[in-house]
């Protein structure tokens, strides 16, 4: 039995629902603890960064695996970053700041781990706005990719958000962290081997 | 100050509260055995057996209640941080079910600057004094709180029984390390074992509590059992559990805390909706439960009793 794309978008689509569904349902049915709120907003912005990790894992398991479909998905796990990263960001303006403008912008400023919070969610939206086919045409596919390398920002500074709030138990943030170094290890590795290969080459010739 | 027992005629929460809708599923499964057994028993055993009964009887109402609503046994039993156990707020409710162990009795170790130490069995230490209920709030460094009815006595009558002499300035507790028992010691998340220490006038403040119970029943083992101190005007990591020795000093220690994060918890860690801790706002709380949040207050609310030990001193100095 083959996947088409077609079926494997659709399995993804509806798998990557899957956490939201499950948080709605345990919210609904009081499976979430005495503090309902801080679970849901913790849920959604560990979400946000699990659907980062797997977008940024696509490429190096396509270079591995050489399943040239996995690129097809990784548009839709993007735009699932930003879906979990939005309920995360629209959990904490309401229900810890109910949209108190200036208490919101005090935060900000105050603390460390909202500041790197609140632009690692604004540096998704660019993301988003360009996620489409004709922006990608719009902007030309060497622009494109630049503006997109914005993740490995995103990636980083997520972790550091975590790691951050974190009151002492660091393992879970060094964990993803040392996984998203990782992740953008295997880029800087083929970069520089491609480079080697081709000045070998040019030096053959 | 003298403590005038039930001075309202007021019924303690225990007696209000119908326990049995709160009770914990082990504890339920456990109370079903025992009814299944005791319908084998003549009918007037069987009766006892189901009734939910205090702990501690006589308990007497004190001056202190919160005034406000408590919060459930549910809420109090389930979310807590007691890192010895793990360090979400679920596991100490998972990890903790068998402690502490029964085969051993519990032992407090009083020492230090004192003309009367000693270790006492947990039996021994507490059996001399009143126990009473208080209400009290708890708000966690976090920013949530908590309303909770402890079964406790004054700190102070077990520092006038020690008896400090003049160098005691401070008094330093210590909980449990084991472990064995306490399986989230095997991770060092914190220089175990946990130690908190009090100035000595705040020890000796008539708030100040050591607690053995909550809901008229014995402190479970997440709850901090059997015996911890409760300063209800500080933050909740003030409030040790599990403790095994009670130290009386002349310089302060260094906390747990403190040593973990020297910038973002002070000695003192006053409750002070106008020093934030720098990840948290510390202005406004959400009482669990509770949707939208509230105004923390100055000591917790408990300004009246305890502002005077702080006349004069820079309170974002001293945080």
């Amino acid at each position: 039995m083959t996947l088409t794309v077609k079926q494997l978008k659709i399995t993804v689509f509806i798998s990557s629902l899957i956490p939201a569904c499950w948080l709605v349902f345990a919210l609904l049915t009081n499976q979430l603890g005495a503090n309902p709120i801080e679970a849901v907003t913790r849920e959604s912005g560990l979400w946000a960064l699990k659907f980062l990790v797997l977008t940024l894992t696509i490429t190096p398991l396509r270079w591995l695996t050489g399943w040239s479909m996995l690129g097809s998905i990784r548009r839709m796990l993007g735009l699932y970053v930003f879906f979990y990263a939005l309920i995360h960001m629209l959990l904490y303006l309401w229900l810890d700041q109910f949209f108190d403008v200036n208490e919101i912008i005090k935060d900000i400023i105050k603390r460390p781990f909202i500041t790197i919070g609140f632009f690692t969610f604004t540096s998704l939206i660019p993301l988003v706005i360009t996620s489409n086919n004709a922006m990608v045409k719009k902007l030309g596919g060497a622009r494109w990719k630049q503006l997109h390398k914005l993740t490995y920002f995103i990636a980083a500074a997520s972790c550091v958000h975590f790691y951050m709030l974190v009151k002492a138990d660091k393992l879970e943030p060094l964990l993803y962290g040392l996984v998203v170094v990782l992740l953008l290890g295997a880029r800087i590795y083929k970069a520089i081997a491609k480079k080697t290969t081709t000045k070998a080459v040019l030096a053959r010739s | 100050m003298l403590i005038r027992k039930n001075k309202h005629g007021e019924l303690p929460e225990s007696e209000v509260t119908d326990h049995q809708v709160y009770l914990d599923r082990r504890r339920f499964l456990n109370t079903s055995a025992i009814i299944a057994t005791a319908s084998l028993l003549p009918t007037g055993l069987a009766t006892a057996a189901t009734e939910p009964k205090s702990s501690f009887p006589d308990l007497a109402s004190s001056d202190y209640a919160a005034g406000e609503k408590s919060s459930s046994l549910e809420e109090i039993t389930t979310y807590n941080n007691f890192y010895e156990f793990g360090t979400s707020k679920t596991s100490p409710a998972l990890l903790a079910t068998e402690f502490p162990d029964k085969s051993e009795p519990w032992k407090v170790t009083i020492d230090g600057e004192c003309d009367k130490p000693g270790d006492y069995h947990y039996d021994d230490l507490v059996h001399p004094f009143n126990l009473e209920e208080r209400i009290y709030r708890l708000r966690c460094v976090e920013g949530w709180s908590m309303v909770i009815p402890w079964v406790g006595f004054s700190l102070a009558d077990l520092i006038k029984q020690a008896q400090p002499n003049s160098r005691a300035k401070f008094v330093e507790f210590t909980t449990l390390y084991d472990p064995e028992q306490m399986p989230g010691q095997h991770r060092k998340v914190l220089d175990w074992p946990y130690v908190e220490c009090l100035r000595i006038d705040e020890a000796m403040n008539p708030l100040t509590l050591l607690a053995v119970g909550l809901y008229g029943q014995e402190l479970l083992g997440q709850n901090g059992a059997p015996i911890r101190l409760v300063v209800p005007w500080k933050y909740g990591f003030k409030s040790i559990k599990s403790i095994v020795r009670i130290r009386f000093v002349e310089k302060p220690t260094t906390t747990s805390w403190m040593k973990s994060g020297p910038r973002e918890y002070g000695f003192y860690s006053n409750v002070n909706p106008d020093v934030d801790h720098p990840r948290w706002s510390q202005s406004r709380e959400r009482r669990i439960g509770e949707f939208l949040k509230r105004k923390t207050l100055m000591f917790n609310g408990y300004e009246e009793q305890v502002a005077h030990m702080y006349s004069g001193m820079d309170l974002k100095k001293f945080f």
